[in-house]
């Protein structure tokens, strides 16, 4: 097995600063996100590698730079060798381009509500010039819906149809590498389970990778090979599924495990973790979970801890073992 | 817990004239919330649980209104009140939090400004007083400094710290009954938990009847008593949450609990319930559920949707799943 993508030291900084005038005029400094932190992992073909993370740890971020949506600040991606922030080589580019792909959270967002859904599933080959005849309803068939639907617009769709309609569409360039962000969160969970089981379903006939953002723990369980999860931009621990479920060794990924709700835990009493996520523009020294972490010493907030590998773990604490 | 439930829903019925013909959002929904329960109300988009939770609290955009049923609060009828006498029972009796803390504030007053005015106006304290109450109201829902905070702007606290906010002002006048409509959805799984923890524990100290109205199983079975499940405008099943959810008897609950993934299922294919709600213009004949129900039979789909009451007050099935299934109710 060869990794598929490459992420490599990979920094992506937002310049969220006031205009030029008003920070000459009330003295303000340059305000400075860091939205990915020297973040490295690698995804392997024909698997599902899945990132969580709670709201500003980065997670939409490293995918849409890894489709080349948003380019890095620092760091590089590798998708089948390539990097599409630097290659000078266009007919390389153009040809992972097609291999990768992007399904995204709302389904009512990401249709263009003037299109036909025939013309919204071939538009991916249709830029390019290819051959669209017949291929929107044969991904139509692929994905679940009916060939018939092409000639519909996307409001004569449900939330889980139009989902399909994505992944068809998704499907159209015939990709190797299709990057889900939060592709569920916006469906009631009978029509998420139908979306996933489709999703299983593509990735065994058509050998996909995924590359899966989610904040949903018993979603990414159930679809993740190896999960790396995020926490203000940096990568603090990534591990095998059952490893990292069964024995999470970052205080923060315990930390998220205990506070998740769980369907078997009636009337449990959690004991709430503390604290809030920290500001991203002014981090907190050394690691950045270290006001909240139980576990925390002097060394944490002085120094920031690097990756370590613990068995098929690797970890980013001072303190985990 | 006292004989008189806190809140008694009878028979209610939601009707939305349309020009194609009347809907029905919420159809014939009866239950009842004690002192210091928390009833959970799930369900998928559409099913009704935000319109049955404005109806009670008699929020319902017009041209919804309640046509039939009834709606108590400590006994006393509150579904035929108007304007000022519903005005003044709506915080006083009755707290709302709903789910996106961040347009239940308003933007241009201090979180205290909003705190004591719903004081004010319900407790007849003096001005004084009612901002004491106001920094002790956030104080128990865990912000720290109030003091300091109560002069900051809804924009100067994270999206946590402001639905703590909102809970603090649905709990300030001392209410009886909090509906809370999804009120951790727009959170993240850490504040989340927080935001469980509180609500359990005010609703203990405070002996404060919850509806619970959200769409997570996992929030539910954490937080809730008993559980109401909603499906296309009825009561699908209604009963303590251990039993709703490990032994469900109607097959619309066993579906949604076979479709939600959970830890220990691993890799394995999820089962799922085909298709999806009908429209509320659109309702199959018989029982609702039935086009996308395993174990429909003739009657399910002849019959008019079958009430609770078919099946011990439990499941609204003919043929409710568990011990007995083989026996038809009622036949």
């Amino acid at each position: 097995m060869s990794a598929l993508i490459k992420v490599d030291h990979l920094t992506r900084v937002f310049d969220v600063s006031k205009p030029w005038l008003n920070r000459v005029i009330e003295r303000l400094p340059r305000a400075l996100l860091t939205a990915v932190s020297d973040v490295s992992f690698e995804i392997e073909e024909n698997s599902v590698y899945a990132l969580v993370g709670e709201s500003g740890s980065g997670k939409s971020t490293i995918g849409k730079i890894v489709v080349g949506l948003v380019p890095p600040s620092e760091g590089a991606v590798e998708v089948e060798g390539v990097d599409l922030a630097t290659e000078t080589d266009a007919a390389r580019v153009e040809a992972v381009r097609a291999d990768i792909q992007m399904i995204f959270q709302d389904p009512y967002a990401s249709l263009n509500p003037r299109w036909r859904v025939r013309d919204i599933i071939a538009e991916p080959v249709a830029a390019k010039g290819g051959d669209t005849r017949g291929l929107a309803e044969k991904l139509l068939e692929q994905v679940g819906l009916s060939a018939r639907d092409a000639d519909k617009y996307p409001h004569e769709f449900s939330g889980g149809q139009r989902q399909r309609i994505c992944i068809a569409r998704a499907l159209a360039s015939g990709p190797k590498i299709i990057v889900c962000d939060e592709p569920t969160s916006a469906l009631d969970v009978s029509v998420q389970a139908q979306v996933l089981n489709l999703m299983s379903d593509l990735r065994e006939e058509l050998g996909l990778t995924y590359l899966f953002i989610s904040h949903d723990l018993t979603v990414v369980h159930h679809m993740a090979d190896r999960i790396g999860v995020l926490y203000l931009g940096r990568l603090v621990e990534e591990a095998p599924r059952d490893r990292l479920f069964d024995d999470p060794k970052h205080p923060y990924t315990r930390m998220l495990f205990d506070a998740a709700p769980r369907m078997d835990a009636f009337g449990r009493e959690v004991d709430p973790p503390k604290g809030e996520i920290p500001d991203a523009i002014n981090p907190p020294s050394g690691c950045a979970f270290h006001p909240r972490c139980p576990l925390a010493i002097d060394r944490c907030s002085r120094e920031r801890p690097e990756m370590r590998r613990i068995g098929d773990t690797r970890v980013a604490c001072h303190v985990a073992e | 817990m006292t004989d008189t439930p806190v809140l008694s829903v009878r028979n209610l019925v939601v009707e939305i004239p349309t020009r194609r013909g009347i809907l029905r959002p919420v159809d014939n929904v009866s239950y009842d919330i004690h002192a210091g329960e928390i009833l959970g109300v799930v369900g998928e988009s559409g099913a009704g649980k935000s319109m049955t939770g404005n109806a009670v609290i008699g929020l319902l955009d017009r041209p919804a209104r309640i046509t039939s049923g009834e709606i108590l609060l400590s006994g006393q009828p509150i579904h035929n009140l108007k304007g000022e006498a519903l005005r003044r029972l709506r915080g006083k009796k009755m707290g709302m939090i709903f789910q996106d803390p961040l347009t239940s504030l308003n933007p241009l007053l201090t979180v205290g400004d909003q705190l004591t005015e719903t004081i004010l106006e319900h407790l007849g304290v003096s001005q004084q007083q009612a901002r004491e109450r106001a920094i002790a109201a956030l104080e128990e829902v865990g912000i720290p400094a109030a003091r300091s905070r109560i002069d900051s702007y809804p924009h100067e606290f994270s999206g946590g710290m402001r639905q703590r906010v909102v809970i603090a002002l649905a709990l300030c006048a001392e209410p009886d009954l909090v509906i809370a409509d999804e009120p951790t959805t727009a959170l993240d799984v850490s504040v989340q938990a927080q935001i469980v923890a509180l609500l359990k524990r005010l609703c203990r100290e405070r002996g404060v009847a919850v509806m619970l109205v959200t769409h997570d199983m996992g929030v539910i079975a954490e937080a809730a008593d008993r559980v109401a499940v909603m499906y296309a405008g009825r009561l699908a099943e209604l009963g303590p949450v251990r039993e709703v959810l490990t032994a469900a008897r109607h097959p619309y609950t066993s579906g949604l609990m076979a479709s939600t993934p959970l830890a220990s299922q691993g890799h394995e294919r999820l089962r799922q319930i085909p298709g999806a709600m009908p429209r509320l213009g659109n309702l199959p004949d018989g029982c609702a559920f039935h086009p996308r129900c395993d174990y429909a039979q003739d009657r399910c789909r002849r019959d008019p949707g079958p009430t609770l009451e078919t099946c011990d007050g439990r499941a609204a099935c003919w043929f409710p799943l568990g011990a007995e299934r083989k026996q038809e109710v009622g036949a």
